[in-house]
């Protein structure tokens, strides 16, 4: 896989079929629905749990707004998608272009999706930090390469909106 | 308020100098009842005691991403920035902002937009 800038495009090329496996299910894996621990995480409590009014309010007219921007960045990235299903030879390697002006959204959902699988398999910070483990021999593993991997793009958008700081929307 | 009617006429005082001065006395006086308070329904000092943006500590959220966000939605500077993402991986907690507790709320709105772990707190 090879990452690079393009002008006013993130390029990712020479995806092989698993990493281009791994980014469809970006937008899937931001869905919080049916884990406890993950609806809890994504919306997480405003306040203490005795700023019993606070917290009802923020229920009412805060997280309705959430699932909004959410929902948002996990449509423009899914949209960006829809690039990899173009090529017609079922393993060859293919690219992905992402916008910059989509960064924001990248990282949203990228965000949505890591902290979803982590709380979903309970990740300690001791797993999250181990970059070399290896073989992937679970589905526990999988998921704990799929996270890391999706920080790995995170770290590369912000290194070029940081380095570009009139790119990011 | 309530009003008690007196028995009372006008009559005029004479004092030592011979002058004479004329008084009118009220047939009634008034009367100001204090209202009874029955109950505070909000503590006076709630109104002036400030609100915290605490942001806390989230194994998950790469501490690149955490320094970012608090540019964006505080305007820090790189470096005040960064300080709060150290404060925060260390210690677990930083207190980013503190103030009126509207804009308290807005802050942790954004925060929580971006995914961060934050909460709004009265300061102690």
């Amino acid at each position: 896989m090879e990452i690079r800038r393009q002008g006013d495009t993130l390029e990712i090329a020479e995806l092989d079929p698993f990493l281009a496996e791994l980014l469809r299910q970006v937008p899937e894996s931001t869905n919080p629905d049916g884990v406890e621990a993950a609806e809890k995480r994504i919306f997480s409590a405003p306040a203490p749990a005795d700023e019993h009014e606070l917290c009802t309010e923020w229920k009412q007219y805060v997280e309705p707004e959430l699932r909004r921007i959410f929902r948002s960045s996990t449509e423009v990235v899914a949209a960006d998608l829809k690039m990899l299903n173009g090529s017609k030879k079922p393993f060859a390697n293919c690219t992905l272009h992402i916008p910059i002006r989509h960064a924001d959204a990248w990282l949203n959902a990228l965000n949505q999706a890591r902290l979803v699988i982590a709380s979903k398999y309970g990740f300690t910070e001791g797993e999250l930090g181990d970059h070399y483990r290896s073989p992937i021999g679970s589905r526990r593993d999988l998921s704990l390469f799929q996270v890391n991997f999706y920080g790995f793009l995170q770290e590369f958008i912000l290194q070029e909106i940081q380095g570009h700081p009139d790119d990011s929307t | 308020m309530t009003w008690q009617p007196l028995r009372g006429r006008g009559e005029v005082v004479r004092d030592g100098s011979g002058e004479s001065t004329a008084v009118v006395r009220l047939p009634f006086t008034l009367a100001l009842e204090m209202p009874e308070l029955e109950q505070e329904t909000r503590e006076e000092d709630l109104l002036d005691v400030p609100w915290q943006v605490v942001v806390h500590n989230d194994p998950v959220n790469l501490m690149s991403y955490v320094t970012m966000v608090f540019q964006k939605v505080f305007g820090f500077s790189p470096d005040r920035a960064e300080k709060h993402m150290l404060e925060v991986h260390r210690e677990g907690r930083s207190i980013v902002w503190s103030g009126l507790r509207e804009r308290a709320e807005l802050y942790v709105q954004q925060l929580h937009g971006y995914l961060l772990l934050a909460t709004i707190e009265r300061a102690r």
